[in-house]
């Protein structure tokens, strides 16, 4: 971000890759299943993650993003994953280390600590896969995909209008922040003390808010006049999307197949192994 | 030529109790291309949304080709009129470029090749073409506001109304613009504070003031008129 215009953080990278030109459609199904499969595996299936990180890879090296990038982009979101630590001590079974704190003795559970991991890996993994599909489809055509895969049509359009002002929200108020400071000037009397009371700071910011809210509401309405003015009726329609091909339909089947494989791998060495 | 719009004594009142129009009577004949100015507040986008079916007057009569729409179907009145709005983020709504020119024809319920036909058409009118599937956040001011014109073009209207066309484009932007309007054989009323555009591009001016029309005729005559435009809180160009 600099101080004049939101710096646009598309994640999408326009380059031209076999992940690239595959149909949204396929991309967003086979994203989904993946994080629906790295959710449903059981703790500790390892062999099954490191399927699950082998494919993830190897997309992001088809897709030219390459794996550094991508890992590097999902590791800004893991330490959300920190919210599970705490199971590394409350889960049952024997403990492995004790740590001692002052008065306090906590146990480290073995268990506790093959779930943390398993938790860590299967986050991690999501968000590679997510990284990869926002890097190499558009915004508009995962919308679009959205739209073709059944997502309601009032709810992909709020997406859609959402994604596009959400930019121009956040300029508008970098503009006001900036006209603030400009007004915000040295002190007449060197050494005097600036900025007012915190009371009134406080002021000035909940009105900044308020205006930002009054101006994005006469937004609203002039946009929706636009729409109205070129036959917005309260329905929402669009343009169908054209069938899958062949090559895409086998992708997905195939990659389908893939994910359904890894989830069994799964859950049947662990019934083996217990 | 053939008589476009007629109206009669145009009311309108803001739902606040403000009259932003107070009694205004013109007749647009059709291949014209005139020039609305006036000082802010007068009544000039007022008198573009009603021209444009997007409020229904309060009082007075509106025809459309003899035909009263006033307090018909206003979509009808949108159908023949389309509006360009002064800012293009709010005329540009969709994600992409496409989407925001195909977005009219999609509602009047035309078939796909069409729509697809229509939407290269009017981005070609524009000069936009290239930018089908941008994203309109990505566009300069002067490329949003040519897209903003095709979404419009698309639905071929009979009458273009247009908000302040030229305002906050640097001098190409503004000489590109000045090119697509004149080169757009539609009939046009534009409101405007570019006095150097009016009188390069209208001949006929309207001049408007606290919701009346003050004075209405050749753009020569009126732009010479230093008084009558000093009196309205414009300049000769």
């Amino acid at each position: 971000m600099n101080a004049t215009h939101f710096h646009f953080h598309d994640p999408y990278q326009p380059l031209d890759s076999p992940v690239h030109r595959l149909d949204p459609r396929v991309k967003l199904i086979l994203a989904l299943g993946f994080i629906l499969t790295a959710t449903l595996l059981p703790v500790g299936a390892w062999l099954s993650y490191a399927l699950l990180g082998a494919a993830a890879w190897m997309t992001a090296h088809l897709s030219g993003l390459g794996i550094r990038n991508v890992l590097r982009r999902s590791v800004l979101a893991l330490p959300f994953v920190l919210a599970a630590l705490p199971v590394v001590f409350t889960a049952p079974g024997p403990s492995w280390l004790t740590l001692s704190l002052g008065p306090w003795q906590i146990p480290v559970r073995v268990e506790g600590v093959i779930r943390f991991l398993s938790v860590l890996l299967k986050s991690w993994l999501s968000l590679q896969i997510a990284v990869i599909l926002v890097g190499t489809t558009a915004f508009p055509d995962l919308l679009a995909a959205m739209r073709a895969m059944g997502v309601p049509r009032f709810l992909v359009m709020t997406f859609g209008l959402m994604w596009r002002y959400l930019f121009l929200l956040v300029d508008e108020a970098i503009r006001m922040l900036r006209a603030r400071e400009a007004r915000s000037i040295a002190p007449e009397v060197p050494g005097h003390r600036v900025g007012g009371t915190l009371a009134w700071r406080a002021q000035v910011t909940g009105r900044m808010v308020g205006t930002l809210f009054l101006r994005t509401l006469e937004r609203g309405e002039r946009i929706y006049m636009a729409m109205v003015a070129r036959g917005y009726d309260g329905e929402v329609r669009m343009l169908p999307m054209p069938p899958l091909s062949g090559p895409d339909r086998a992708l997905l089947a195939g990659g389908l197949l893939f994910l359904i494989g890894i989830l069994l791998l799964g859950w049947v060495s662990r019934a083996l192994f217990l | 030529m053939s008589l476009l719009i007629e109206a009669e004594g145009l009311v309108y009142i803001y739902p606040d109790g403000h009259p932003a129009l107070q009694g205004v009577s013109l007749r647009i004949q059709r291949g014209e291309k005139i020039a609305l100015v006036g000082p802010n507040g007068a009544g000039k986008s007022t008198l573009l949304l009603v021209l444009g079916g997007l409020l229904r007057p309060t009082a007075g009569i509106l025809r459309v080709e003899g035909e009263e729409v006033g307090n018909g179907d206003p979509r009808r009145l949108r159908a023949k009129a389309g509006l360009v709005f002064q800012d293009p983020d709010d005329q540009l709504f969709s994600p992409t470029v496409f989407d925001d020119v195909a977005f009219g024809p999609i509602y009047q319920g035309l078939p796909e090749w069409e729509v697809r036909e229509r939407v290269h058409r009017a981005l070609e009118a524009v000069g936009m073409a290239w930018a089908a599937s941008r994203i309109s956040h990505h566009l300069s001011v002067g490329e949003k506001k040519r897209v903003a014109i095709a979404t419009v073009l698309a639905l071929r209207p009979e009458l273009m109304l247009l908000d302040e066309p030229t305002a906050g484009l640097d001098p190409r932007g503004r000489r590109e613009l000045i090119r697509l309007l004149h080169r757009l054989p539609q009939t046009m009323l534009v409101a405007t504070h570019d006095m150097r555009l009016v009188a390069e591009l209208f001949p006929r001016v309207i001049v408007m003031d606290q919701g009346r029309i003050v004075a209405d005729g050749p753009a020569h005559q009126i732009l010479r008129d230093e008084a009558l435009l000093e009196a309205h809180g414009l300049e000769p160009p």
